[in-house]
């Protein structure tokens, strides 16, 4: 046994589960707002870290310029796509709207590696240190960052919907649409709302893995991990993708720490997640937090 | 009641010859009436009569396929639902209709939302940007709206936890949070009891004087809507049968067939006892 290795992984499970919240969160955000599952969240994040790379490199601007840029950018983004792909498809059957965000997924990646390149690129250096020295471990800048990062975008998800106009009106539109506009809010503009922070706050957790790993296709990995994350929570609840995101992260972990430690399958920290996904929708259909639909007859 | 015939300006909401189809049903046909400011106007009918059509037209829920609805002398036929709730027109619905998950003071909170000038970035300079003076001048209408109500002591509840009886009052605080010039109301005592019933029509009658607001309501309750109504208009198949002060209504041989079930012989002695 190597504690070592085990709190390495604990810690990175911890990290990397955060940012599945968030994207989870994204996920979620959306699917309450507008009921769209959205199979294209895991471009989301591929685009933003691409965008977020072409301002840094191509431009030189400073990291911080470029970001805010990547920010607006997908903002814009995201309120056209919702505008002029999923606006059209309101009322149209789920599954339609869910092979229209498929076909998307499909578009945006043939989109990247065309623009972009099918090879990995690495971010210019932002930190000026590497790592710092935490009670004896030695942590990642990048790491840091981005679980603070993450834990700030939570905290902003909760201010919004609590304290906010428009996060109000959001949650009296998820609710029910016809009473919501009956007192004064636009749908439409609740919804563009939604896809326009979904779309930019995926472009952070992006960022923040480009950062860490370089950029290239393979980012859009994060949209898959998403799912067994939001199942696990709960298809619309906030709070449960942020766990569910969490606890696939560490789960992952874990597989992998026992995978190298003892089983030697290999790979275990590719499947676990869907195990996981399979045996929650078995035993609570609903995810933890999720709303469960009651019929009456 | 004769001073508000009187009035010469144009009355605060006109539907003229509104006609809605849902495929080959007819839910309205050619209705029109006219509601002046300050009036408390209840529509009357048999089940499937299209009282909820005709409200749902008027909310914006439904386009008519013919005729035009105006408010306040503008043509809102083609406008969206909640841009009419920002012109003034308020509603609450058949089924309950609250945020379950959220408190009684939040779903009030919600009606205020076009009247809340302040978006995340001035509200989150709490302090600076005003958000604070704002958020404590709707604070205290919502209060007077919930004095008013007598839901102070549930105000902090979950919506849905709480009584039919109030769960109603809550729906009313919401639309009456929106500060409507026009009020529909799609029966706001179904299902009560006769005291919450009393209530209610307490609540209407003081909307509708003290506050000014001009009330469109359906309502099954007779006797609640003899009491309190200042007009009456009757719908049977989507038509307009009757339209007038209640007694004269009540004396209409077609609505005591349409709508009390009562026929023609039976009808004469019939009137006199309504009277």
């Amino acid at each position: 046994m190597d504690w070592g290795l085990f709190v390495q992984l604990m810690i990175n499970g911890l990290i990397v589960g955060a940012l599945y919240g968030v994207v989870a969160m994204c996920f979620v955000l959306i699917y309450k707002a507008s009921q769209v599952v959205n199979f294209a969240q895991g471009e989301f994040v591929l685009i933003g870290a691409w965008v977020c790379w072409f301002f840094l490199t191509k431009y030189q601007v400073p990291f911080f310029v470029g970001f805010l840029m990547t920010l607006a950018f997908m903002v814009a983004f995201g309120i056209l796509i919702q505008v002029v792909v999923l606006r059209p498809m309101i009322g149209e059957p789920v599954i339609s709207v869910i092979m229209v965000t498929i076909g998307l997924s499909i578009i945006f990646q043939a989109l990247m590696k065309w623009a972009f390149g099918v090879f990995a690129q690495p971010f210019p250096p932002i930190f000026a240190r590497e790592s710092v020295a935490i009670l004896g471990l030695e942590v990642r800048t990048v790491y840091l960052v981005s679980l603070v990062a993450s834990l700030g975008i939570m905290g902003g998800f909760a201010y919004f919907f609590k304290a906010t106009r428009m996060g109000l009106a959001m949650r009296a539109t998820a609710f029910d649409q016809q009473v919501a506009q009956s007192l004064g809010i636009s749908i439409r503009s609740v919804f563009a709302m939604a896809w326009a922070i979904s779309a930019a706050v995926s472009a952070v957790a992006g960022v923040v893995v480009g950062v860490v790993n370089g950029v290239s296709s393979a980012l859009s990995f994060i949209g898959i991990k998403v799912f067994p994350a939001v199942i696990l929570g709960g298809l619309d609840s906030i709070v449960g993708g942020v766990l569910g995101g969490i606890i696939i992260g560490l789960l992952e972990n874990l597989a992998h720490f026992v995978d190298s430690q003892w089983l030697h399958w290999g790979n275990l920290i590719e499947v676990v997640p869907f195990w996981v996904l399979i045996v929650i929708l078995m035993i609570k259909p609903y995810g933890l937090f999720g709303t469960r639909d009651i019929e009456r007859v | 009641m004769g001073e508000r015939t009187a009035t010469p300006q144009e009355p605060l909401l006109t539907v003229e010859d509104v006609s809605l189809a849902f495929g080959g049903v007819r839910a309205l046909t050619d209705v029109g009436f006219a509601v002046e400011r300050g009036e408390l106007f209840a529509i009357i009918g048999p089940n499937g009569a299209g009282k909820t059509s005709m409200l749902n037209c008027i909310s914006g829920r439904y386009r008519p396929q013919k005729g035009r609805i105006r408010f306040q002398g503008r043509d809102i036929t083609h406008l969206s639902p909640n841009d009419r709730a920002n012109i003034g027109i308020g509603r609450t619905f058949q089924n309950l209709a609250l945020f379950g998950h959220m408190s009684v003071l939040d779903n009030i909170m919600v009606g205020r939302h076009h009247l809340l000038r302040n978006n995340v970035v001035t509200g989150a300079l709490y302090w600076l940007g005003g958000a604070r003076r704002e958020e404590l001048a709707h604070r205290r209408e919502v209060e007077e709206i919930i004095d008013f109500l007598e839901i102070q002591h549930v105000r902090k509840a979950t919506a849905g936890t709480l009584s039919y009886g109030l769960r109603k009052r809550v729906e009313l605080a919401r639309a009456v949070a929106l500060k409507p010039d026009l009020i529909l109301l799609d029966e706001p005592m179904a299902g009560m009891n006769l005291e919450e019933k009393e209530d209610m029509a307490r609540f209407i009658v003081d909307l509708n004087e003290e506050w000014g607001m001009t009330v469109v309501m359906i309502e099954h309750d007779m006797g609640v809507v003899m009491d309190i109504s200042h007009r009456v208009m009757v719908l049977d198949f989507g038509r307009r049968i009757a339209l007038g002060l209640p007694a004269e209504v009540m004396a209409h041989p077609q609505v005591r067939r349409a709508y009390l079930g009562v026929t023609d012989d039976e009808a004469a002695p019939a009137a006199e006892t309504a009277q």
